[in-house]
């Protein structure tokens, strides 16, 4: 099992690493964690603080937009140009085939995360601001890419690549806004109402758990428990959108 | 043991938003023998490609049984002795084809050594030795279509299933392919495959099966299933002068050759008889006999127009 699942990861890297897009916003981020030096100049004392936002920002944009254009489209292309049918008419299990798509978007995440990373860090040595949360603060920022890949492998296998994509970067948005959900039905009279939002909040992919961005960058203290929740977020939340996009692959009629 | 068995399989699809029900195929029953080379015919949209996606697994049956080699062809164990390629295959654009040939060894756990052997023998074996340091990309569509080929042979199958293995290939193409469906006979694999080119079906296939809209209408060798009698001659001469001859009626007329109609051998053997006191030249005889496409044209015509060309049959 594990062979096939490595064959299928390995062949979805090298495939990923081979495509222009992968290249195009890496590109874009390296720019934006570079422009923060510029940006930087415009404030009076906040240099630094600018410097590490605008770069831990950029690493969190292109990192999710990487997850949600490479991973859709080497998933979805998968099904739409048949290449699949190939694959599963070997002795080649559907779940097989998911999981091994993922973990391969996975290590194409983590190159282009590690690329990202570097470039900031490099710029950081060179100003003499590195701070060792940072990696901390990106190690959860990879969390949240591998939960998106997950949802973007989800719905990939549920439908098209165009809406896959809408679907996936609108949870995106909405996971970063689930506190206000919570917000919301504290405030709201009716019960219905008040067990709709709780039902909601714990269902959405809650993004927030995974940002630390704006401790990191202020300098304040990170509890422990905090980054083992996130880490055990991430395991039951993504092993469970993992599951359920097996399930339905298992029985997509690959027409 | 019939390598694949179908009996009595059903499938419908439902469109979009829609529940209406169109059949593809109705009450399908097939048995392919092994080691032979089994043609799969019938009009776009009867239902080809469907029975192979259900032989695979790629879709699943409303009802009907599949078998693979005596097993449940859902079972994903029983697919290691089968090879496939589908119809115009997409491949990985930025895979080299030793890349794709590789990665599909992997899949049935090959060491290393192993698959570089494979690898190397498949290429040279569809004639792509020195093209398998290129991108896939880069390769043409007969390319495309024999390194697909080559990828169906990666694990040495038992059977071999082509979707349209010809389609869109130029003539060298298509005679290489069929070289390729000829060898793998002679190596006693069973080759079944789906097509509508039915001169490579006449010329190389053990059986055949047609299917028009989703039902088989005949299937067994082409000499059971086209008459081997001989209904009229055509015969050919040259130089006719002296007006009409007594026996045969004219086809065709085009300066001194004229092409006629026999019925009988009778009739074709005084025609032959009395060539020289009407001053003509004999150029040819040609017995006329049924074709697999006079066959494949009947079959079609008499069931009406195909699924595809009228959205599908309606569920009852």
């Amino acid at each position: 099992m594990l062979t096939r699942i490595n064959a299928i990861a390995l062949n979805t890297f090298r495939e990923a690493i081979r495509h222009r897009i992968l290249y195009l916003l890496l590109v874009f981020a390296v720019v934006m964690i570079s422009f923060a030096q510029i940006l930087s100049l415009l404030t009076v004392g906040s240099e630094e603080k600018i410097i590490k936002d605008f770069g831990l920002a950029s690493i969190d944009l292109f990192g999710v937009l990487t997850a949600v254009f490479i991973g859709i489209g080497l998933v979805s292309k998968e099904i739409e140009r048949r290449t699949v049918y190939t694959l599963l008419a070997k002795p080649l299990h559907r779940f097989e085939f998911v999981l091994g798509k993922y973990a391969g978007l996975a290590i194409t995440l983590l190159v282009n995360t590690a690329v990202m990373s570097l470039w900031f860090f490099l710029v950081l040595l060179i100003k003499g601001m590195f701070d060792g949360m940072l990696v901390m603060a990106i190690l959860l920022l990879f969390f949240q890419f591998l939960l998106i890949t997950a949802l973007a492998v989800l719905f990939s296998c549920l439908s098209t690549p165009i809406l896959a994509s809408v679907m996936t970067l609108a949870l995106y948005v909405i996971g970063h806004l689930l506190w206000s959900l919570d917000l919301l039905g504290a405030r709201l009279t009716s019960a219905p109402g008040r067990g709709l939002c709780r039902v909601l909040y714990f269902l959405l992919p809650n993004l927030g758990n995974f940002d630390i961005k704006g401790e990191v960058v202020h300098g304040l203290a990170i509890d422990g428990g905090r980054i083992l929740w996130a880490t055990l977020y991430l395991i039951l939340y993504g092993s469970t959108v993992l599951w359920t996009a097996c399930a339905v692959f298992e029985r997509k009629e690959l027409q | 043991m019939p390598v694949l068995e179908l009996d009595d399989v059903h499938k419908s699809y439902r469109s979009h938003l829609s529940i209406r029900k169109y059949w593809i195929l109705r009450g399908l029953s097939l048995s392919i023998r092994e080691g032979e080379i089994f043609g799969y015919i019938g009009t776009n949209g009867a239902g080809k490609t469907t029975t192979i996606k259900l032989a695979l697994g790629l879709i699943f049956p409303d009802a009907g049984t599949i078998r693979l080699f005596g097993q449940d062809a859902s079972r994903v164990e029983v697919r290691r002795r089968v090879g496939f390629l589908p119809e115009n295959p997409y491949l990985y654009d930025y895979l080299t084809g030793e890349e794709f040939l590789d990665f599909h060894a992997r899949l049935f756990a090959l060491d290393a050594p192993a698959r570089r052997k494979r690898v190397r023998d498949l290429l040279e074996r569809v004639g792509l030795s020195n093209r398998g340091d290129r991108q896939l990309r880069h390769y043409s569509k007969g390319m495309l279509q024999r390194i697909g080929l080559a990828q169906a042979l990666v694990n040495d199958p038992d059977l071999v299933i082509l979707d349209e293995p010809m389609s869109g290939l130029d003539p060298i193409g298509r005679r290489e392919v069929r070289d390729i469906i000829l060898d793998l006979k002679a190596r006693g694999r069973t080759v079944f495959f789906s097509t509508h080119i039915l001169s490579d079906t006449e010329m190389i296939c053990d059986r055949v099966g047609l299917l028009v809209k989703g039902s088989l209408k005949a299937v067994g060798r082409i000499d059971e299933l086209v008459s081997r009698d001989v209904p009229y001659w055509e015969v050919a001469l040259r130089g006719v002068t002296n007006g009409g001859l007594p026996c045969g009626s004219v086809m065709s007329r085009r300066d001194d050759r004229v092409l006629i109609r026999v019925d009988s051998q009778g009739d074709l053997h005084r025609l032959l008889a009395i060539l020289n006191g009407h001053g003509a030249e004999l150029v040819s005889v040609t017995p006329a006999r049924q074709s697999l496409e006079d066959l494949f044209i009947r079959e079609a015509r008499s069931a009406g127009p195909a699924p595809a060309e009228r959205g599908g049959q309606r569920a009852h």
